[in-house]
Protein backbone atom coordinates (compact mmCIF):
# COMPACT_ATOMS: atom_id res chain seq x y z
CA UNK A 1 0.00 0.00 0.00
CA UNK A 2 1.35 3.58 -1.22
CA UNK A 3 2.74 6.05 2.01
CA UNK A 4 -0.01 8.52 1.60
CA UNK A 5 -2.82 6.25 2.48
CA UNK A 6 -1.08 4.27 5.09
CA UNK A 7 -0.54 7.58 6.79
CA UNK A 8 -4.21 8.38 6.11
CA UNK A 9 -5.50 5.35 7.80
CA UNK A 10 -2.63 6.12 10.63
CA UNK A 11 -4.12 9.34 10.88
CA UNK A 12 -7.95 7.89 11.12
CA UNK A 13 -6.80 5.73 13.49
CA UNK A 14 -4.97 8.30 15.93
CA UNK A 15 -8.20 10.61 15.33
CA UNK A 16 -10.53 8.53 16.04
CA UNK A 17 -8.22 6.83 19.29
CA UNK A 18 -7.99 10.57 20.50
CA UNK A 19 -11.69 11.15 20.38
CA UNK A 20 -12.82 8.50 22.36
CA UNK A 21 -10.06 8.17 24.75
CA UNK A 22 -11.19 11.90 25.54
CA UNK A 23 -14.43 11.10 25.74
CA UNK A 24 -14.30 8.11 28.11
CA UNK A 25 -11.59 10.31 30.39
CA UNK A 26 -13.30 13.11 30.79
CA UNK A 27 -16.04 11.26 32.72
CA UNK A 28 -13.99 9.29 34.83
CA UNK A 29 -10.51 11.45 35.05
CA UNK A 30 -9.09 8.01 34.71
CA UNK A 31 -7.44 8.69 31.81
CA UNK A 32 -4.83 5.14 32.58
CA UNK A 33 -7.95 2.71 32.46
CA UNK A 34 -9.49 4.38 29.51
CA UNK A 35 -5.82 3.45 27.76
CA UNK A 36 -5.85 0.61 28.54
CA UNK A 37 -9.55 0.23 27.43
CA UNK A 38 -8.80 1.12 24.13
CA UNK A 39 -5.26 0.36 23.84
CA UNK A 40 -5.63 -3.06 22.34
CA UNK A 41 -8.21 -1.74 19.81
CA UNK A 42 -5.69 0.99 18.84
CA UNK A 43 -3.19 -1.52 17.96
CA UNK A 44 -5.59 -3.54 15.80
CA UNK A 45 -7.03 -0.14 13.84
CA UNK A 46 -2.99 0.30 13.64
CA UNK A 47 -2.09 -3.15 11.74
CA UNK A 48 -5.66 -3.37 9.80
CA UNK A 49 -6.74 -0.35 8.43
CA UNK A 50 -3.47 0.37 6.47
CA UNK A 51 -4.08 -2.89 4.67
CA UNK A 52 -7.88 -3.29 4.80
CA UNK A 53 -9.04 0.68 4.42
CA UNK A 54 -10.50 3.16 6.80
CA UNK A 55 -14.01 1.17 7.94
CA UNK A 56 -16.81 3.26 7.40
CA UNK A 57 -17.54 4.54 10.87
CA UNK A 58 -14.10 4.54 12.73
CA UNK A 59 -15.35 5.64 15.76
CA UNK A 60 -17.74 2.12 15.90
CA UNK A 61 -15.25 0.06 14.59
CA UNK A 62 -13.16 1.26 17.89
CA UNK A 63 -15.57 0.80 19.99
CA UNK A 64 -16.59 -2.44 19.32
CA UNK A 65 -12.55 -3.86 19.12
CA UNK A 66 -12.54 -2.00 22.81
CA UNK A 67 -15.36 -3.83 23.65
CA UNK A 68 -14.40 -7.14 22.59
CA UNK A 69 -10.89 -6.35 24.06
CA UNK A 70 -12.46 -5.17 27.89
CA UNK A 71 -14.39 -8.64 27.82
CA UNK A 72 -11.60 -10.75 27.36
CA UNK A 73 -9.77 -9.47 29.99
CA UNK A 74 -12.48 -9.70 32.31
CA UNK A 75 -13.32 -13.43 31.43
CA UNK A 76 -9.70 -14.29 31.74
CA UNK A 77 -9.92 -12.14 35.29
CA UNK A 78 -7.17 -10.04 34.72
CA UNK A 79 -8.17 -7.15 35.75
CA UNK A 80 -11.43 -6.09 37.85
CA UNK A 81 -12.66 -3.12 39.72
CA UNK A 82 -15.26 0.14 39.63
CA UNK A 83 -13.39 2.15 37.34
CA UNK A 84 -12.85 -0.96 34.84
CA UNK A 85 -16.84 -1.61 34.93
CA UNK A 86 -17.17 2.24 34.92
CA UNK A 87 -15.37 2.33 31.21
CA UNK A 88 -17.15 -0.98 30.07
CA UNK A 89 -20.32 1.07 31.00
CA UNK A 90 -18.94 4.61 29.23
CA UNK A 91 -17.74 2.30 26.03
CA UNK A 92 -21.55 0.64 25.93
CA UNK A 93 -22.69 4.15 26.12
CA UNK A 94 -20.38 6.17 23.59
CA UNK A 95 -20.96 2.89 21.20
CA UNK A 96 -25.19 3.44 21.91
CA UNK A 97 -24.39 7.33 20.59
CA UNK A 98 -22.47 6.08 17.51
CA UNK A 99 -21.33 8.87 15.75
CA UNK A 100 -23.30 11.93 17.98
CA UNK A 101 -20.59 12.38 21.11
CA UNK A 102 -18.97 15.51 21.31
CA UNK A 103 -15.55 16.47 20.68
CA UNK A 104 -13.87 16.49 24.04
CA UNK A 105 -10.38 16.42 23.34
CA UNK A 106 -10.08 20.09 23.91
CA UNK A 107 -10.55 19.33 27.30
CA UNK A 108 -8.30 16.44 27.44
CA UNK A 109 -5.37 19.08 25.91
CA UNK A 110 -6.05 21.55 28.52
CA UNK A 111 -5.66 18.63 31.20
CA UNK A 112 -2.64 17.51 29.85
CA UNK A 113 -1.17 21.22 30.02
CA UNK A 114 -2.51 21.71 33.58
CA UNK A 115 -0.25 24.08 35.81
CA UNK A 116 -0.50 21.42 38.10
CA UNK A 117 1.22 19.10 35.71
CA UNK A 118 4.93 19.08 35.39
CA UNK A 119 5.75 21.43 32.64
CA UNK A 120 8.35 18.51 31.51
CA UNK A 121 5.56 15.90 30.83
CA UNK A 122 3.07 17.95 29.22
CA UNK A 123 3.67 17.28 25.55
CA UNK A 124 4.60 13.77 25.81
CA UNK A 125 1.09 13.11 27.79
CA UNK A 126 -0.36 14.93 24.64
CA UNK A 127 1.19 12.52 22.39
CA UNK A 128 0.07 9.70 24.14
CA UNK A 129 -3.64 10.46 25.00
CA UNK A 130 -4.92 12.42 21.95
CA UNK A 131 -2.70 10.78 19.23
CA UNK A 132 -2.05 7.00 20.89
CA UNK A 133 2.20 7.22 20.80
CA UNK A 134 3.31 4.95 22.85
CA UNK A 135 5.70 5.86 25.76
CA UNK A 136 8.96 4.53 23.89
CA UNK A 137 8.58 6.31 20.57
CA UNK A 138 8.08 9.67 22.40
CA UNK A 139 10.67 8.64 25.25
CA UNK A 140 13.08 8.25 21.82
CA UNK A 141 12.00 11.46 20.76
CA UNK A 142 12.68 13.44 24.12
CA UNK A 143 16.04 11.51 24.08
CA UNK A 144 15.48 9.84 27.35
CA UNK A 145 15.43 6.36 28.64
CA UNK A 146 11.79 4.48 27.70
CA UNK A 147 11.48 3.23 31.42
CA UNK A 148 11.96 6.78 32.84
CA UNK A 149 9.21 8.53 30.31
CA UNK A 150 6.66 5.57 31.36
CA UNK A 151 7.29 6.51 34.87
CA UNK A 152 6.52 9.92 34.33
CA UNK A 153 3.36 9.60 32.21
CA UNK A 154 2.28 7.16 34.96
CA UNK A 155 2.85 9.54 37.91
CA UNK A 156 1.48 12.31 35.66
CA UNK A 157 -2.21 10.52 34.87
CA UNK A 158 -2.53 9.54 38.56
CA UNK A 159 -1.69 12.75 39.45
CA UNK A 160 -4.87 13.85 37.23
CA UNK A 161 -7.14 11.39 38.62
CA UNK A 162 -6.44 11.38 42.19
CA UNK A 163 -5.91 15.19 42.54
CA UNK A 164 -9.28 15.51 40.70
CA UNK A 165 -8.03 18.03 37.83
CA UNK A 166 -11.07 19.53 36.13
CA UNK A 167 -12.12 18.13 32.63
CA UNK A 168 -13.39 21.61 31.26
CA UNK A 169 -11.98 24.34 28.65
CA UNK A 170 -11.55 27.42 31.12
CA UNK A 171 -13.51 30.37 31.71
CA UNK A 172 -12.30 33.39 29.15
CA UNK A 173 -10.28 35.03 31.84
CA UNK A 174 -8.14 32.25 32.47
CA UNK A 175 -8.34 30.96 28.80
CA UNK A 176 -5.30 33.19 27.20
CA UNK A 177 -2.89 32.11 29.98
CA UNK A 178 -4.42 28.13 29.64
CA UNK A 179 -4.26 28.36 26.08
CA UNK A 180 -0.39 29.41 25.44
CA UNK A 181 0.30 26.50 28.42
CA UNK A 182 -1.44 24.21 25.76
CA UNK A 183 0.41 25.66 22.11
CA UNK A 184 4.23 25.64 23.92
CA UNK A 185 3.67 21.86 24.69
CA UNK A 186 2.58 21.17 21.18
CA UNK A 187 5.99 23.50 19.84
CA UNK A 188 7.65 21.70 22.08
CA UNK A 189 6.54 18.43 20.45
CA UNK A 190 7.87 20.22 17.36
CA UNK A 191 11.27 21.33 18.59
CA UNK A 192 12.19 17.41 19.78
CA UNK A 193 14.45 15.88 17.39
CA UNK A 194 14.41 19.22 15.25
CA UNK A 195 18.18 19.95 15.64
CA UNK A 196 18.79 16.51 15.19
CA UNK A 197 19.10 16.98 11.07
CA UNK A 198 18.34 13.47 9.45
CA UNK A 199 18.35 11.42 12.06
CA UNK A 200 21.93 11.46 12.49
CA UNK A 201 21.89 10.64 16.47
CA UNK A 202 18.82 8.32 15.55
CA UNK A 203 16.17 10.77 16.96
CA UNK A 204 12.90 10.34 15.25
CA UNK A 205 11.12 13.96 15.23
CA UNK A 206 7.51 14.59 15.76
CA UNK A 207 7.24 17.62 13.45
CA UNK A 208 3.95 15.23 11.52
CA UNK A 209 2.35 14.79 15.45
CA UNK A 210 3.07 18.39 16.42
CA UNK A 211 1.51 19.99 13.17
CA UNK A 212 -1.52 17.65 13.71
CA UNK A 213 -1.87 18.82 17.46
CA UNK A 214 -2.07 22.53 15.72
CA UNK A 215 -4.67 21.64 13.35
CA UNK A 216 -6.56 20.19 16.18
CA UNK A 217 -6.15 22.78 18.32
CA UNK A 218 -7.08 25.50 15.41
CA UNK A 219 -10.38 23.67 14.46
CA UNK A 220 -11.75 22.86 18.06
CA UNK A 221 -10.95 26.75 19.35
CA UNK A 222 -11.76 28.81 16.04
CA UNK A 223 -11.27 32.48 17.84
CA UNK A 224 -8.62 32.31 19.10
CA UNK A 225 -5.76 33.60 17.16
CA UNK A 226 -3.06 32.43 18.80
CA UNK A 227 -3.37 28.92 17.71
CA UNK A 228 -3.41 30.23 14.29
CA UNK A 229 0.46 31.69 15.05
CA UNK A 230 1.58 28.67 16.15
CA UNK A 231 0.16 26.82 12.98
CA UNK A 232 1.31 28.96 10.67
CA UNK A 233 5.42 29.03 12.43
CA UNK A 234 5.24 25.31 12.22
CA UNK A 235 4.11 25.17 8.77
CA UNK A 236 6.87 27.55 7.73
CA UNK A 237 9.61 26.14 9.21
CA UNK A 238 8.20 22.32 7.92
CA UNK A 239 8.27 24.29 4.67
CA UNK A 240 11.79 24.52 4.50
CA UNK A 241 12.79 21.23 5.99
CA UNK A 242 13.81 20.06 2.25
CA UNK A 243 16.37 23.09 1.91
CA UNK A 244 18.32 22.34 5.46
CA UNK A 245 20.80 20.29 3.71
CA UNK A 246 22.34 20.01 0.34
CA UNK A 247 22.75 16.99 -1.72
CA UNK A 248 25.88 16.10 -0.02
CA UNK A 249 23.99 15.65 3.52
CA UNK A 250 25.79 19.09 4.31
CA UNK A 251 23.97 21.55 6.85
CA UNK A 252 22.56 24.83 5.03
CA UNK A 253 21.98 28.12 7.19
CA UNK A 254 18.26 29.59 6.83
CA UNK A 255 19.93 32.42 4.63
CA UNK A 256 21.92 30.80 1.53
CA UNK A 257 19.16 28.19 1.47
CA UNK A 258 17.34 27.26 -1.89
CA UNK A 259 14.42 28.89 -2.14
CA UNK A 260 12.93 26.22 -4.92
CA UNK A 261 12.81 24.00 -2.08
CA UNK A 262 10.70 25.22 0.24
CA UNK A 263 7.16 23.75 0.38
CA UNK A 264 4.86 26.39 -1.77
CA UNK A 265 2.20 25.34 -0.45
CA UNK A 266 3.00 25.31 3.36
CA UNK A 267 4.30 28.40 2.54
CA UNK A 268 1.01 29.69 1.28
CA UNK A 269 -1.50 27.75 4.12
CA UNK A 270 1.23 29.66 6.72
CA UNK A 271 0.15 33.05 5.31
CA UNK A 272 -3.54 32.69 5.11
CA UNK A 273 -3.20 31.71 8.96
CA UNK A 274 -1.60 34.41 10.18
CA UNK A 275 -3.66 36.58 8.31
CA UNK A 276 -6.86 34.61 9.71
CA UNK A 277 -5.23 35.12 13.18
CA UNK A 278 -4.67 38.98 12.73
CA UNK A 279 -8.24 39.78 12.26
CA UNK A 280 -8.56 39.03 15.85
CA UNK A 281 -6.76 41.97 16.65
CA UNK A 282 -4.55 40.43 19.17
CA UNK A 283 -0.94 39.90 18.19
CA UNK A 284 0.89 37.25 20.39
CA UNK A 285 4.18 35.05 20.85
CA UNK A 286 2.82 32.69 18.63
CA UNK A 287 1.80 35.02 15.73
CA UNK A 288 4.90 37.38 16.32
CA UNK A 289 6.89 34.41 15.87
CA UNK A 290 4.67 33.46 12.57
CA UNK A 291 5.77 37.12 11.38
CA UNK A 292 9.67 36.76 11.89
CA UNK A 293 9.51 33.41 9.50
CA UNK A 294 7.12 34.94 7.22
CA UNK A 295 10.00 37.77 6.44
CA UNK A 296 11.98 34.44 5.45
CA UNK A 297 10.11 33.29 3.64
CA UNK A 298 9.50 36.57 1.85
CA UNK A 299 12.85 36.22 0.27
CA UNK A 300 11.75 32.94 -2.40
CA UNK A 301 9.92 36.18 -3.61
CA UNK A 302 11.87 38.99 -3.42
CA UNK A 303 14.86 37.71 -3.00
CA UNK A 304 16.04 39.71 -0.18
CA UNK A 305 15.41 39.33 3.82
CA UNK A 306 13.93 42.47 5.49
CA UNK A 307 16.04 42.77 7.97
CA UNK A 308 14.55 46.38 9.50
CA UNK A 309 11.31 44.16 9.57
CA UNK A 310 13.05 41.51 11.74
CA UNK A 311 14.46 43.55 13.78
CA UNK A 312 11.00 45.40 14.90
CA UNK A 313 9.48 41.73 14.67
CA UNK A 314 12.34 40.32 17.58
CA UNK A 315 11.88 43.53 19.63
CA UNK A 316 7.96 42.97 19.54
CA UNK A 317 9.10 39.19 20.73
CA UNK A 318 11.21 40.05 23.02
CA UNK A 319 8.33 41.95 25.08
CA UNK A 320 6.26 39.34 24.79
CA UNK A 321 8.46 36.09 25.21
CA UNK A 322 12.11 37.14 26.36
CA UNK A 323 13.98 34.32 25.92
CA UNK A 324 17.81 33.80 25.42
CA UNK A 325 16.97 32.69 22.01
CA UNK A 326 15.17 35.76 21.26
CA UNK A 327 17.78 37.63 22.44
CA UNK A 328 20.52 35.87 20.19
CA UNK A 329 18.09 35.89 17.36
CA UNK A 330 17.56 39.35 17.01
CA UNK A 331 21.24 40.09 17.60
CA UNK A 332 21.28 38.40 14.46
CA UNK A 333 19.12 40.65 12.68
CA UNK A 334 21.30 43.41 13.53
CA UNK A 335 24.11 42.18 12.48
CA UNK A 336 22.39 41.07 9.52
CA UNK A 337 20.99 44.93 8.92
CA UNK A 338 24.76 46.69 8.96
CA UNK A 339 25.28 46.97 12.42
CA UNK A 340 27.89 44.88 14.23
CA UNK A 341 28.46 47.17 17.29
CA UNK A 342 25.01 47.08 18.41
CA UNK A 343 24.74 43.04 17.70
CA UNK A 344 27.62 43.04 19.98
CA UNK A 345 26.04 45.52 23.06
CA UNK A 346 22.60 42.89 22.79
CA UNK A 347 24.55 40.01 23.24
CA UNK A 348 26.72 41.80 25.79
CA UNK A 349 23.25 41.80 27.84
CA UNK A 350 22.13 38.51 27.82
CA UNK A 351 22.17 36.47 30.79
CA UNK A 352 25.80 35.26 30.92
CA UNK A 353 25.17 31.80 33.05
CA UNK A 354 22.58 30.80 30.34
CA UNK A 355 24.40 31.32 27.13
CA UNK A 356 27.35 28.96 28.72
CA UNK A 357 25.55 26.21 27.13
CA UNK A 358 23.54 27.70 24.13
CA UNK A 359 24.96 27.09 21.01
CA UNK A 360 23.49 29.69 18.40
CA UNK A 361 24.76 32.45 21.23
CA UNK A 362 28.39 31.84 19.97
CA UNK A 363 27.58 31.58 16.44
CA UNK A 364 26.04 34.46 16.27
CA UNK A 365 29.05 36.03 18.85
CA UNK A 366 31.46 34.68 16.02
CA UNK A 367 29.79 36.21 13.18
CA UNK A 368 29.73 39.95 14.67
CA UNK A 369 32.92 39.33 15.87
CA UNK A 370 34.47 38.39 12.47
CA UNK A 371 32.41 41.25 11.60
CA UNK A 372 34.48 43.69 13.63
CA UNK A 373 37.35 43.00 12.86
CA UNK A 374 38.13 40.59 16.13
CA UNK A 375 39.66 38.12 14.42
CA UNK A 376 41.45 35.79 17.78
CA UNK A 377 38.01 36.65 19.66
CA UNK A 378 35.80 35.47 16.43
CA UNK A 379 37.83 32.12 16.42
CA UNK A 380 37.37 31.88 20.25
CA UNK A 381 33.47 32.04 19.99
CA UNK A 382 33.52 29.84 16.97
CA UNK A 383 36.01 27.08 18.75
CA UNK A 384 32.89 27.22 21.60
CA UNK A 385 30.14 26.73 19.39
CA UNK A 386 31.36 23.80 17.68
CA UNK A 387 32.22 22.21 21.05
CA UNK A 388 28.55 22.84 21.69
CA UNK A 389 27.15 21.42 18.31
CA UNK A 390 26.05 17.22 18.96
CA UNK A 391 24.92 17.37 15.03
CA UNK A 392 28.04 16.58 12.80
CA UNK A 393 27.00 18.38 9.57
CA UNK A 394 26.30 21.47 11.84
CA UNK A 395 29.67 21.04 13.01
CA UNK A 396 31.19 20.56 9.37
CA UNK A 397 29.38 23.79 8.49
CA UNK A 398 30.88 26.09 11.33
CA UNK A 399 34.58 24.53 10.47
CA UNK A 400 34.38 25.25 7.30
CA UNK A 401 33.25 28.86 8.20
CA UNK B 1 -13.70 15.98 46.55
CA UNK B 2 -12.24 17.09 50.10
CA UNK B 3 -8.64 19.37 49.54
CA UNK B 4 -6.87 20.99 52.31
CA UNK B 5 -5.24 24.07 51.74
CA UNK B 6 -2.26 24.24 54.16
CA UNK B 7 -1.79 28.15 54.48
CA UNK B 8 1.61 29.00 55.47
CA UNK B 9 3.06 32.72 56.84
CA UNK B 10 6.65 34.06 57.36
CA UNK B 11 7.26 35.64 60.74
CA UNK B 12 6.63 39.23 59.54
CA UNK B 13 2.66 37.91 59.19
CA UNK B 14 2.36 35.93 62.25
CA UNK B 15 3.68 39.24 64.21
CA UNK B 16 1.27 41.28 62.86
CA UNK B 17 -0.99 39.45 65.08
CA UNK B 18 -0.66 41.07 68.12
CA UNK B 19 0.98 44.07 66.14
CA UNK B 20 -0.97 47.28 67.44
CA UNK B 21 -0.93 48.69 63.96
CA UNK B 22 -1.56 45.81 61.58
CA UNK B 23 -3.67 43.47 63.75
CA UNK B 24 -6.81 45.21 62.56
CA UNK B 25 -5.93 44.70 59.13
CA UNK B 26 -4.09 40.87 59.00
CA UNK B 27 -7.19 39.76 61.12
CA UNK B 28 -9.95 41.74 58.59
CA UNK B 29 -8.14 40.15 56.14
CA UNK B 30 -8.56 36.45 57.27
CA UNK B 31 -11.95 37.05 58.54
CA UNK B 32 -13.27 38.29 55.06
CA UNK B 33 -11.33 35.15 53.27
CA UNK B 34 -13.25 32.37 56.04
CA UNK B 35 -16.50 34.53 55.73
CA UNK B 36 -16.42 33.84 51.98
CA UNK B 37 -15.45 30.76 51.98
CA UNK B 38 -18.02 29.56 54.87
CA UNK B 39 -20.92 32.12 52.82
CA UNK B 40 -20.25 29.28 49.64
CA UNK B 41 -20.51 25.92 51.68
CA UNK B 42 -17.41 24.87 51.27
CA UNK B 43 -15.96 24.43 54.92
CA UNK B 44 -15.71 21.13 56.28
CA UNK B 45 -13.14 22.28 59.22
CA UNK B 46 -10.66 24.57 59.38
CA UNK B 47 -8.59 26.67 62.26
CA UNK B 48 -5.81 28.97 62.64
CA UNK B 49 -2.80 27.73 64.40
CA UNK B 50 -0.84 29.49 66.90
CA UNK B 51 2.44 30.79 65.63
CA UNK B 52 5.69 28.35 65.37
CA UNK B 53 7.49 29.81 68.36
CA UNK B 54 4.51 28.03 70.42
CA UNK B 55 5.38 24.72 68.75
CA UNK B 56 6.64 21.42 70.24
CA UNK B 57 8.10 18.82 67.89
CA UNK B 58 8.26 14.84 69.76
CA UNK B 59 10.30 12.55 67.68
CA UNK B 60 10.48 8.50 68.53
CA UNK B 61 13.85 7.14 67.61
CA UNK B 62 14.88 3.56 68.83
CA UNK B 63 12.08 3.99 71.35
CA UNK B 64 13.75 6.88 73.06
CA UNK B 65 11.92 10.07 73.32
CA UNK B 66 13.35 13.31 71.97
CA UNK B 67 11.03 16.80 72.26
CA UNK B 68 12.21 19.58 70.72
CA UNK B 69 11.48 22.95 70.78
CA UNK B 70 10.06 24.49 67.82
CA UNK B 71 8.47 23.35 64.52
CA UNK B 72 9.43 20.12 62.48
CA UNK B 73 11.40 22.31 59.71
CA UNK B 74 13.39 24.98 60.38
CA UNK B 75 11.77 27.17 56.73
CA UNK B 76 10.91 30.74 56.35
CA UNK B 77 7.18 30.02 56.29
CA UNK B 78 5.61 28.09 58.64
CA UNK B 79 2.05 26.41 58.83
CA UNK B 80 -0.37 29.37 59.96
CA UNK B 81 -3.66 27.39 59.55
CA UNK B 82 -5.77 25.07 57.49
CA UNK B 83 -8.85 24.31 56.32
CA UNK B 84 -10.64 21.12 54.41
CA UNK B 85 -13.11 22.44 51.98
CA UNK B 86 -15.23 20.13 49.57
CA UNK B 87 -15.11 21.14 46.37
CA UNK B 88 -15.81 19.34 42.94
CA UNK B 89 -12.41 19.79 41.44
CA UNK B 90 -8.55 20.88 42.29
CA UNK B 91 -9.10 23.36 39.86
CA UNK B 92 -11.96 24.64 41.97
CA UNK B 93 -9.81 24.01 45.15
CA UNK B 94 -6.66 26.41 43.42
CA UNK B 95 -8.98 29.05 43.11
CA UNK B 96 -10.03 29.35 46.78
CA UNK B 97 -6.30 28.80 47.29
CA UNK B 98 -5.28 32.10 45.77
CA UNK B 99 -8.20 33.75 47.02
CA UNK B 100 -6.48 33.46 50.93
CA UNK B 101 -4.39 36.54 52.15
CA UNK B 102 -1.49 34.45 52.24
CA UNK B 103 -1.23 33.32 48.94
CA UNK B 104 -0.03 36.58 47.75
CA UNK B 105 3.03 37.04 50.18
CA UNK B 106 3.54 33.18 51.12
CA UNK B 107 2.02 29.83 49.99
CA UNK B 108 -1.17 27.69 49.81
CA UNK B 109 -0.71 24.00 49.37
CA UNK B 110 -3.25 22.09 48.34
CA UNK B 111 -3.80 18.53 49.08
CA UNK B 112 -6.64 15.92 48.34
CA UNK B 113 -7.83 14.17 51.23
CA UNK B 114 -7.47 10.60 51.60
CA UNK B 115 -11.25 9.19 51.85
CA UNK B 116 -11.32 7.90 55.40
CA UNK B 117 -9.26 4.91 56.62
CA UNK B 118 -11.82 1.85 56.92
CA UNK B 119 -11.71 0.19 60.55
CA UNK B 120 -9.05 -1.65 60.90
CA UNK B 121 -10.36 -5.81 60.15
CA UNK B 122 -11.39 -7.49 63.42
Amino acid sequence: MAGGAREAAEAAARHSYGRLLAILAAGTRDIAAAEEALSEALLAALTHWPERGVPANPDAWLLTAARRAHLDTLRHGKVAGAAESEIARRIADAAAAARDFPDERLKLLFVCAHPAIDEAVRTPLMLQTVLGLDAARIAQAFVVPAAAMSQRLVRAKTKIRDSGVRFAVPEAAELPARLEDVLNAIYAAYGAGWDDLGGTAGVQGLSGEAIYLGRLVCTLAPDQPEPKGLLALMLYCEARRAARRDAAGRFVPLGRQDTTLWSRDMIIEAEGLLTAASRAGSFGRFQCEAAIQSVHAQRAATGAVNHEALKVLYDLLAERAPSIGVTVSRAAAVLDAGDPASALAALDVADTERVVSYQPFFVVRARVLQALGRRAEAELALADAIGLTQDEAVRAHLRGG
Amino acid sequence: MQYMLILTEPAEEFAKRNDPVHAATYWGGWSAYIAAMQEAGIVRNGDGLQPPAMATTVRVRDGKRTVQDGPYADAKEQLGGYFIIDVPDLDTALDWAAKSPSASYAAVEVRPVLPPMKASAG
